[in-house]
């Protein structure tokens, strides 16, 4: 069973700061988006049923070789790699056509798993978009996958229930946070993860047209005011005489 | 008439998309159309609210699949001359918007929160950096796949005008075979009506402290919501009570955030909260920053003793 898991690079957003209501993204270190690591997870435990390997598709910028080791380390067997810095600035369009155009060059590819949402973005086109190219069938939201013979049986978890589906391999799954608890790599592991074999790819390379692309455009991106008191009340007394005085309490 | 299609498999929603795509076509004197998938009931909703319904009948759609959804709402699309494709931003919804946005060529934005017409252009208001800002953005190019967050916009109400017309697709056979659906026990409660939410996070000690946190959004007039891990990991409060960038976007009056440490996926959530009070022993939490009232203290002590003094 060969596992392709697409994981995004994305500035930690715990280390973004706000200035004047714009992100401050200067010094910000890249990371892996958290549910692709559950993407991850999910692969290396199918693997480790099944056999096979777990390959890790990433497109990003130059620091992509770097932020990918976390992943190797993690379990994924080999990694291709996509380097641009055109890429921080294209969309989910442009950006499933490359990861699509990417898996056509893996040799049997079985199951293809993405993370339900970008830690940044989020928002939740790109396994879609790669399922249609590559004319696969596709599973979003699993929270639980068995792999049978050549199917595979998928929990999809939605607002207001859980839909028990199988579908034939190859095939597209997305993945929420809920379905594992990703692993913590082994100093070993870490080590090891810089001598596992690489692929590093231009989107030149890649032999693609993305001009026929309705590209999004930002015209701003901006933190939302907040006007908050910021009172720090020491008592539970006084927390209560501030809320009724905001005619919370007792109405 | 060149249109805009609008197509959600949940009744509430497409009446809320019906009123933003009104709003988009008014702008740019377009018609509205809407497609209905082997939902008889949703039709007649539909075509009551005014608007023109296409009722497409096939066996072959299944909402389970994905692939033929977005088959059949790109066939539908064509026939009836749309550029422009609304869709709900519900789990079912974002997973069809990427897979017809491909099909179409279109450009896609999910979890719009509001929308407006600026000459060419559909400015869409977004949450971008986990939260962290509100990006305004806009697709260029005619074909556009727009998906807005549920209860953005108010649903349309009832209508003179409208009718009801079959049309018929053809789909490509699934591969994708819905073996079991089981309905999740939702606690009926919904967080997003609620006046008063208390919303408790990973600083709450176990599941059986959760009793003292119910009486006190009780006594509070509200209800009890929570941060994504008790739900996701921990599993002691239903998924539906999640506030956050994966779960739902609450405006209540009065917000108290017990134990809870203040990432932006979660406060994207609760911002729009009249009033936040912060309860959290740590001083340096990020909550502290973006309260009204906040405390430095053991939520279980102050939960306690806001207990006896509402009692
Ligand atoms: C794409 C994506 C989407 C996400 N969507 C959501 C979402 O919709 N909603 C969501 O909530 N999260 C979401 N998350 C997760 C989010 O990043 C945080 O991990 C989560 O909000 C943290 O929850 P928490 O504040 O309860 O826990 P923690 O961050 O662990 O904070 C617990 C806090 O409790 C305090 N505490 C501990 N003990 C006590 C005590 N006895 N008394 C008082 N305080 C105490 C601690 O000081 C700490 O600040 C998402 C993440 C990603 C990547």
């Amino acid at each position: 069973m060969n596992v392709v898991v697409a994981m995004k690079q994305i500035p930690d957003l715990q280390q973004i700061r706000i200035r004047n209501r714009q992100p401050v993204l200067e010094d910000v270190p890249w990371t892996l988006g958290a549910i692709d690591k559950n993407a991850l997870e999910a692969a290396v435990q199918i693997k480790e049923a099944q056999g096979g390997k777990v390959v890790l598709l990433s497109a990003g910028n130059e620091e992509l070789e770097d932020t990918a080791k976390e992943a190797l380390a993690a379990g994924a067997d080999e990694a291709l790699l996509i380097i641009d810095d055109e890429l921080d600035k294209l969309g989910s369009a442009e950006v499933a056509r490359i990861l699509a155009a990417a898996i056509q060059r893996i040799e049997k590819v079985d199951l293809i798993i993405f993370g339900e949402g970008s830690g940044d973005n989020y928002s939740g086109q790109v396994g879609s978009r790669v399922a249609e190219i590559l004319g696969l069938p596709q599973l979003g939201y699993a929270s639980a996958i068995e792999v049978q013979e050549d199917s595979l049986r998928v929990s999809r978890s939605l607002e207001d229930g859980e839909e028990l589906v199988e579908l034939g391999l190859p095939a597209v799954v997305t993945v929420i946070s809920g379905i594992n608890e990703p692993r913590i790599a082994s100093v070993t592991q870490i080590l090891k993860a810089g001598k596992k074999p690489k692929e590093i790819l231009e989107i030149g390379d890649l032999g693609l047209d993305l001009v026929d692309i309705c590209p999004i455009k930002t015209e701003s991106n901006l933190a939302p005011e907040s006007d908050r008191k910021r009172v720090a009340v020491k008592t539970v007394d006084e927390l209560v005489a501030a809320l009724k005085g905001e005619n919370l309490i007792g109405r | 008439m060149a249109g805009i299609l609008i197509y959600s498999d949940k009744d509430n929603l497409a009446l809320e998309l019906l009123t933003v795509a009104r709003l988009i076509a008014d702008a740019r004197g377009l018609e509205v159309k809407v497609a209905c998938i082997n939902n008889a009931s949703q039709s007649n909703l539909l075509s009551a609210a005014g608007v023109r319904v296409y009722k497409i009948e096939n066996p072959a759609v299944i909402p389970a699949d994905v692939a033929t959804v977005a088959a059949a709402l790109k066939e539908a699309s064509g026939q009836l001359d749309c550029s422009i494709v609304l869709l709900s931003s519900n789990r079912r919804g974002r997973e069809l918007a990427g897979r017809l946005a491909q099909m179409l060529g279109a450009g896609c934005l999910t979890d719009i929160s509001a929308v407006k017409v600026e000459g060419e252009q559909i400015h869409c208001q977004r949450n971008a950096l986990g939260g962290a800002t509100v990006a305004t953005q806009y697709i260029d190019g005619d074909k556009q796949v727009l998906v807005i967050v549920p209860r953005a916009f108010t649903p349309a109400s009832a209508q003179d005008g409208g009718s009801i017309v079959e049309l018929a697709v053809e789909v490509l056979p699934s591969r994708v075979k819905l073996l079991e659906f089981r309905a999740k026990d939702s606690s009926s409660v919904d967080i997003e009506e609620a006046p008063v939410l208390v919303v408790v996070g990973q600083g709450l000690n176990s599941q059986e402290d959760l009793a003292s946190v119910e009486s006190l959004a009780k006594k509070l007039g509200g209800e009890v919501a929570c941060s994504k891990p008790l739900a996701t990991d921990k599993k002691w409060l239903p998924e539906d009570r999640v506030v956050g960038l994966s779960g739902k976007k609450c405006q209540p009056d009065l917000a108290v955030l017990l134990g809870i440490s203040g990432q932006v996926q979660f406060t994207v959530g609760i911002r729009d909260a009249q009033v936040m009070v912060a309860v959290n022993s740590d001083e340096n939490a990020y909550i502290h920053q973006i309260a009204d009232y906040s405390m430095v203290a053991d939520l279980h002590q102050v939960v306690k003793e806001l207990n006896d003094a509402l009692a």
